[in-house]
């Protein structure tokens, strides 16, 4: 599949009480989450965003609390991925079970503006920047991670290990 | 080949002989718990998924303790979502309030945790565990699901760091310290995906509430679990605690570790980390400037334990808070509570100006109990500093340990006890 998106980029080390803000976690309806998403570091990000649009950020994002509201707020924007340069564990894993595609990829972090428009295709894992015309492969992930990928989220691969026995 | 402690655990729990860094298992899992923020999307995503029962109605464990007692209707809510589920499917063990107490507290003293186990928690801090000798790591609600459905977590094994103690703290130093430390010198990513474990004689001068304390932190740096080796200190600890029997781990000597970090506790002295990260850390001699504070708060999984009251209260015996300073203490469990009140500390709290509250993760994550309005400055003994963490974006957090917030709350400002 071939996303294509403006990029709203941030730091390192962007938090997940960044993400989604303490006051939101009473609250698990993804829809009511979305005007909230990345309201700790950019106030306006829900209101701008599109369906499709990409986050782009440093080392470490989603680092803190295991509140899986953060990538589930990210999701409910329609946000077609998530390039970083690394992801905290936990944040890393929750975005894999409920199906937010994220990938890893330092270089091009690096080269791209806020506002510029990438093309990522999620199967080769290859991002492409239009204003550049630059290419990227980001990392690839774990076979049992894979799995998960493949599966469109961890829920669905417990049904089908399920089915399968 | 020779192994780290967590490889070992792990090995066990897959059934294997041995593991190596990066390899793929799936460990089955002798407990897995979470609480009243993260039950709720979980309980949706396990109903979803079609699953019928959880694996063991034993082995997996509510803790109502983040907006409980419930801070507003939605919360509420979510508490009752989560308490409805624990009766559909007969759960053992569900932690409400007057029960309960801030979960990573609570569960080693309920004697839920043994050395040699293999935990996940839907909650970041669930690594705490690991003092006990246990591995244990923090998960989001899907994995958590996963767990209650099938008892398994799937992982990487992880690399992992050593870090070396030697020495015995000064006065005034804590586990907090020693972890606040560790965080500034490796940064907040500085363990990204790997395991760390403690060792070094200098272990057997931390008492096993400053072992939770650093265990706790370690999340901070971005591992997925710190460990402590078990000693005279974790079994007594465990006496009377722990029925059953428990299998006791050592690194094999020439184990291959990542890097070896090496601190003398000896030379350490209190440490505080700055705003917005908790890599921010400096000793408290070189803080030059007079920082002041609007409100201390004495919470958390990380610094609410008996000896963190104890602490604490020895430093505002016959003092009050300044004018000015809003001072909160949680103690973490009903059972520290009630001993905090036998031994007289509640009254130094109160006597000294303090505002003492039923066991909550309320303040430190900013959910309720003590939330900042914006520019003011707080002292905390939790975890995390990150901005907009205790309320509003542009309130400053620091972080320290229970005696330089004792400390500051009676000067006004960050000042060592």
């Amino acid at each position: 599949m071939i996303l294509k998106g403006k990029v709203f980029k941030y730091p390192d080390n962007v938090d997940t009480d960044q993400i989604i803000p303490t006051p939101y976690l009473n609250i698990f309806v993804p829809s009511l989450l979305a005007p909230h998403a990345m309201e700790g570091i950019d106030e306006t990000f829900a209101q701008k965003v599109q369906p499709g649009d990409i986050i782009m950020a440093g080392e470490n994002f989603g680092c803190g609390s295991s509140r899986e509201h953060a990538p589930l707020s990210i999701k409910a924007n329609g946000v077609g991925c998530v390039v970083a340069k690394s992801f905290a564990r936990i944040f890393f894993r929750n975005a894999i079970n409920i199906d937010l595609p994220i990938l890893e990829c330092p270089e091009a972090v690096d080269d791209t503006k806020a506002g510029d428009e990438l093309k990522v295709n999620l199967k080769t894992r290859t991002i492409e920047n239009v204003r550049t015309k630059k290419t990227y492969k980001a990392r690839s992930f774990p076979e049992y991670i894979q799995e998960i990928i493949n599966a469109g989220g961890l829920m669905s691969y417990l049904k089908k290990e399920a089915k399968h026995g | 080949m020779p192994q780290t402690i967590t490889q070992k655990i792990l090995a066990k729990a897959c059934g294997k002989r041995q593991v190596k860094p990066g390899d793929q298992i799936e460990i089955k899992l002798d407990l897995t718990m979470t609480n009243d923020v993260n039950a709720p999307l979980a309980i949706e995503a396990f109903e979803k998924s079609g699953s019928k029962s959880v694996f063991d109605a034993d082995k997996v464990l509510f803790v109502m303790d983040h907006f409980s007692p419930a801070k507003d209707v939605d919360s509420a809510e979510q508490i009752k979502l989560s308490r409805n589920f624990a009766k559909k499917y007969d759960l053992t063990y569900f932690f409400d309030v007057g029960q309960m107490g801030i979960e990573h507290v609570l569960l080693p003293e309920k004697g839920f945790v043994k050395p040699g186990d293999c935990i996940t928690g839907g909650d970041s801090h669930a690594c705490t565990y690991g003092a006990l000798g246990a591995f244990s790591t923090g998960i989001g609600s899907t994995d958590f699901a996963y767990g209650m459905a099938t008892g398994k977590f799937k992982l990487k094994v992880p690399e992992t760091i050593k870090v070396e103690l030697t020495g015995k703290p000064k006065k005034w130093v804590s586990g907090k310290d020693v972890i606040l430390y560790l965080i500034g010198k490796i940064g907040v990513k500085g363990a990204l995906d790997q395991a760390i474990e403690f060792s070094g004689p200098g272990i057997r001068n931390l008492g096993i509430d400053d072992r939770f304390t650093i265990a706790n932190m370690v999340v901070e740096a971005g591992a997925v679990n710190g460990i402590f080796p078990v000693d005279e200190v974790t079994k007594d600890y465990l006496e009377g605690k722990v029925k059953e029997k428990y299998q006791v781990f050592e690194p094999d000597k020439d184990a291959h570790y990542r890097k070896t970090i090496k601190i003398n506790l000896g030379l350490l002295e209190p440490q505080v980390a700055f705003p917005s990260l908790p890599e921010n850390t400096k000793p408290i001699s070189k803080i030059k400037q007079r920082i002041r504070i609007d409100q201390v708060v004495l919470c958390s999984c990380t610094n609410a334990r008996l000896s963190d009251l104890r602490v604490a209260a020895s430093i505002l015996k016959g003092k009050e808070v300044a004018k000015g300073i809003r001072f909160i203490v949680v103690p973490a469990t009903q059972m520290i509570y009630k001993q905090a009140i036998k031994e007289g500390l509640i009254d130094v709290f109160i006597d000294a100006g303090c505002a003492v509250s039923t066991p909550t993760c309320g303040p430190c994550a900013g959910l309720y109990m003590g939330v900042l309005a914006s520019k003011e400055v707080c002292l905390s003994t939790g975890s995390r500093n990150f901005v907009g963490r205790m309320g509003h974006t542009q309130a400053k957090i620091y972080l320290s340990s229970p005696a330089v917030a004792a400390a500051s709350g009676v000067k006004g400002y960050i000042s060592r006890p």
